[in-house]
């Protein structure tokens, strides 16, 4: 057994993706990222394989499995292809996961199984160009007409937008109740008055399509509204404490990745007559590189089981979050840095990992979000 | 079955239009020397349709005997037809060792042969020599994917039979033949043969290469770097002359048809030059292309093993020593 | 249909390096796999249960107990049923006497799981790469054979398959029950689900001992009962001594070796 957190299950399962992800991903990962395209049929292989639905109840074609099999997954994936995990993470997370806690059985039984199987994207809008992690401010609204409601707004920096048929929308019901007064909708995105806006040209991660979610006059039926009125601002903090976690095994993911690149450089490239490696201040760098990331395991799997068990980890994964973003990009830059002049070569994998990571501690909740949720429950 | 001479056989395998197969007269060189020293005859055993072309070829290149069987259901090989007489021939005959060319059929045919004789059959082989003391044959054959190489006995069991790979040995100079010929009268009946053959799609992915009879051979690997990377290895085999192939890193990575293959999960070859262009040289390329008389490797990396079995090593960048090479050649040819 | 798919655990011999001070082959730490060919063989069968539901595909090997590995990733894969054929007196057979083991085993396996129509291999193992246990197992069965398969389609009582050929490809009619032997297909074989898999994980695997197969003849079986034996091995001499060109500029070099195989006469 290689550490306690895992079992058998949660081996092969890592095997699996570890392999799948060599063999497929990483040939095409330099071309998506170059093309900004994800092939659709490797989007369908990882469904085949459940990669899609890991955490989707089995009952609606889903796996049901914990957090740490999702762990697995993130980390091998996003060690060949940072892209293809934001398939993965929002098929278990952002596209489902506000259906899954809060949604009725006909719902789950409706958007679920497309997402599982991989021929149906759901987007996640929650961000505003006013409100980034002050989601509350957002301004985004809906009115009661009749059994329908009136949607006006818009979201911003929405993954999979484009592509996607459906958009979770979270709109103020109750304006003048802040939080409280936000409900959540699920918008099919070919309703008339639903626009995407112009293609977000991204610095990484660069195969996903991201682009605004223009709504306007958007006539949204009754049985759309996901969970009890108002309350859909808990719901999307439930949600975002999933997607914290898959962040996190990304991070880990693409910082084992550059030491190994990097390991493997410093082994080969000779300089002043000696392996890089062999000068101790480049040793000294891998080892303190190393260690980050096995410190940043440790809070992201240990999270996890707790999560696992039951346990109250909100900020156990803020903390996960949190220091494997931060020591993830501190990582990967070093491991650029023994790459030389090479590393700044998009000729070279360790330059798109480097851009691929920098967003970790931007979305999802920023560091300094998180380090609110981290200082609140210390302060409270 | 117990040997009834000490002949050796050689299965002289035809194409459709009654001429041999290369490696089916390239086997009767090493013959000669074993059945020299097992004392017997040297037998080439020609099976097809209207082999008259193949039976001369045999002749002339050292056949002591020729056992033929000629006949409309051979023209096309079928693995029942040609086992069926294949094993009647030995038990009629008896002969101590039986040497098949590792074509496709042969490596269909031999196992399928042996079997029903209940006697050792080594594939693959590369090297044939007779142990001197026990007139055993030694058969030496790579496994572990050409990392290492075996050499097998079949001391107790006759014939003792093996696939040897065609491009290994080098056809004789042609004489003047003087074999006896033997024609039997052996037929198969259609309900026999228990397969059909429903159609034939030639040319794979368009190209039909032939690579083993190549007399020159420029590859490319993964240093070309996609499809549009093989215009100047095209360009340099153009002015060659020369066939086309391909690493199975270039192949695995859709930028070649499998048919351009060379190695241990492609085809063998031996040309009498072999320009290897962007190919590190992993152990399973070499197997393929070990048996090539002159090899030029032309590769960025100095510390590519390819440049361990190359006569002639161009460290430098492909796309820049090729089309200089191909222009020099152009010249000089007028 | 009914479906038996031979497998065997093989070391990736794509890992193997030469110790360069003893020459020989370091096999420590060299990870075990299913035979890549017969991976293909099994996605084959696979491909047909995609097109005839009802169709039940068994996997063999026979091996060390640890083979029960590949045997657990072919259930992940595609395999309904696994069946590993492992005793000491089976150690050291060659070919011949592998297929007649494998015979005596499909005997023994189709009394439990019900007659096979098609068995499918490999085309060869990459450890030994002979190629020939597929037809000698045909041969033991009297079954016709259809060796270099790339993929394959059940037609009424007919099984078609495409071969592969030197000159391209034929497709060949043969009925049941066959043998057909694969190699490699122009598409990656599927990947194993994570539901197959963890269920696999947990799958019990039948072992046909030594004493599995009273009525089998036991001086055609390991290594006494092979014809054929390995008289020695040796790791392959590295041609040395090239000529190895390096001018100042591509340009130069390629000049130079225009000039010396010119002037060896060799174009």
């Amino acid at each position: 057994m290689s550490s306690p957190f895992f079992n058998e299950d949660h081996e092969s399962i890592r095997e699996m993706a570890r392999d799948f992800a060599a063999k497929t991903l990483a040939p095409l990962a330099a071309d998506i990222d170059k093309n900004e395209e994800f092939p659709m049929d490797v989007v369908r292989q990882m469904a085949d394989m459940g990669f899609l639905g890991l955490k989707i109840p089995e009952e609606f074609g889903g796996l049901g499995l914990d957090m740490r099999s999702y762990v697995c997954v993130m980390e091998e994936i996003s060690k060949k292809c940072a892209t293809a995990t934001l398939f993965i993470s929002s098929a278990n997370s952002l596209s489902t996961a506000p259906v899954v806690i809060s949604g009725t059985p006909e719902q789950k039984e409706k958007y679920l199984p497309g997402v599982v199987s991989g021929e149906e994207f759901i987007a996640f809008g929650l961000t505003e160009p006013n409100a980034g992690s002050d989601a509350a401010s957002m301004t985004t609204k809906a009115v009661a007409d009749g059994d329908s409601y009136i949607l006006n707004g818009r979201k911003c920096f929405i993954t999979m937008a484009p592509i996607s048929k459906y958009c979770i929308v979270y709109a103020k019901t109750n304006p003048e109740k802040g939080a409280k007064g936000i409900s959540c909708f699920m918008v099919d995105m070919s309703l008339p008055g639903v626009s995407c806006g112009k293609h977000e040209e991204k610095m990484g991660q660069r195969g996903v399509p991201v682009s605004d979610v223009v709504l306007e006059d958007v006539r949204v039926p009754k049985e759309c509204l996901i969970g009890e009125l108002d309350l859909g601002f808990i719901n999307a903090m439930k949600t975002l404490s999933v997607g914290r976690i898959g962040v996190a095994s990304m991070c880990l993911g693409m910082a084992a990745e550059a030491i190994e690149l990097a390991v493997e450089h410093t082994k080969n490239r000779v300089q002043f007559g000696k392996p890089l490696c062999k000068h101790q201040a480049i040793a000294f760098m891998l080892a303190e590189m190393e260690t980050k990331l096995n410190a940043a395991r440790g809070l992201v799997y240990n999270a996890a089981w707790m999560m696992d068990n039951g346990m109250k980890a909100d900020k156990e994964a803020s903390m996960a979050k949190f220091f494997a973003a931060e020591a993830g990009i501190e990582i990967v830059n070093k491991a650029l840095q023994l790459f030389g002049g090479y590393g700044y070569s998009r000729e070279y994998e360790i330059e798109r990992i480097y851009r691929d990571i920098r967003v970790c501690s931007i979305y999802e909740g920023s560091s300094q979000v998180q380090q609110i949720v981290i200082s609140g429950q210390m302060l409270k | 079955m117990e040997a009834k001479t000490k002949d050796l056989w050689v299965f002289v395998e035809t194409n459709e239009d009654g001429t041999a197969k290369n490696v089916g007269i390239e086997l009767l060189t090493p013959g000669k020397m074993m059945a020299g020293k097992q004392g017997g005859a040297l037998v080439a055993v020609v099976i097809g349709s209207g082999v008259d072309e193949a039976v001369k070829a045999a002749n002339e290149h050292g056949a002591d005997k020729i056992i033929v069987v000629d006949g409309p259901e051979f023209k096309h090989y079928s693995t029942d037809a040609y086992a069926i007489a294949l094993v009647s021939l030995v038990e009629k005959y008896g002969p101590t060792s039986m040497l098949i060319g590792a074509t496709n059929n042969g490596r269909d045919l031999g196992p399928r042969v042996s079997c029903r004789l209940k006697t050792g059959l080594t594939a693959d082989c590369t090297a044939l020599d007779i142990d001197d003391e026990t007139g055993n044959v030694a058969w030496t054959r790579p496994a572990f994917g050409g990392n290492l190489m075996a050499t097998i006995i079949c001391p107790n069991h006759r014939p003792q039979i093996g696939t040897v790979r065609p491009g290994v040995f080098k056809k004789s100079d042609a004489v003047e033949g003087k074999a006896e010929i033997v024609k039997e009268d052996l037929h198969v009946a259609e309900s026999d043969i228990r397969t059909q053959v429903l159609e034939i799609i030639k040319d794979l992915g368009g190209e039909n290469v032939d690579l083993e009879g190549a007399e020159i051979i420029v590859s490319g690997g993964r240093g070309v770097g996609g499809p549009e990377g093989f215009e100047p290895i095209k360009a340099l085999a153009d002015a060659l002359g020369a066939t086309v192939g391909a690493s199975r890193a270039a192949v695995d990575a859709g930028w070649i048809a499998h048919a351009h293959q060379v190695g241990q999960t492609g085809k063998t070859v031996g040309p009498k030059l072999y320009i290897a262009c962007g190919i590190s040289g992993a152990i399973q390329h070499l197997a393929g292309m070990s048996g090539s008389d002159v090899v030029v490797a032309i590769n960025k990396d100095p510390d590519a093993p390819i440049f361990d079995v190359a006569d002639y090593g161009v460290v430098g960048n492909l796309f820049e020593v090729l089309p200089v090479l191909t222009e020099e050649i152009k010249k000089a040819r007028g | 249909m009914n479906i038996l798919v031979c497998v065997k655990q093989v070391p990736d011999t794509t890992e193997i390096k030469i110790d360069p001070v003893k020459n020989t082959l370091i096999r420590d730490g060299v990870p075990s796999i299913v035979n890549p060919f017969d991976g293909y063989a099994l996605e084959a069968a696979a491909r047909i249960k995609d097109k005839n539901p009802d169709t039940k595909i068994v996997v063999l090997s026979m091996g060390p107990p640890q083979a029960t590995a590949a045997l657990k990733e072919c259930l992940a894969i595609a395999a309904d049923k696994a069946y590993l054929v492992s005793g000491r007196t089976f150690g050291g057979s060659d070919t011949l006497a592998t297929s007649y083991i494998l015979y005596n085993a499909v005997k023994k396996v189709e009394e439990l799981e019900g007659k096979f129509d098609a068995i499918f291999c490999g085309k060869q193992a990459i450890d030994g790469d002979t190629a020939q246990v597929g037809p000698e197992l045909a041969e033991h069965l009297g079954y016709p054979q259809v060796t270099y398969g790339l993929e394959a389609e059940v037609d009424g009582d007919m099984l078609k398959v495409k071969k592969e050929v030197e000159e391209g490809v034929e497709v060949i009619g043969v009925k049941f029950p066959c043998l057909v032997t694969y190699t490699k297909p122009a598409w990656d074989p599927r990947y194993p689900t994570i539901k197959r898999k963890m269920a696999a994980n947990r799958a019990e695997i039948p072992v046909l001992g030594d004493d599995a197969f009273p009525d089998i003849d036991t001086t055609r079986i390991g290594l006494k009962g092979s014809p054929t034996n390995v008289k020695k091995t040796f790791v392959p001499q590295k041609k040395t001594g090239g000529v190895k060109i390096k001018e100042a500029d591509n340009e130069t070099s390629a000049k130079v070796l225009f000039e010396k195989l010119s002037a060896a006469s060799i174009i």
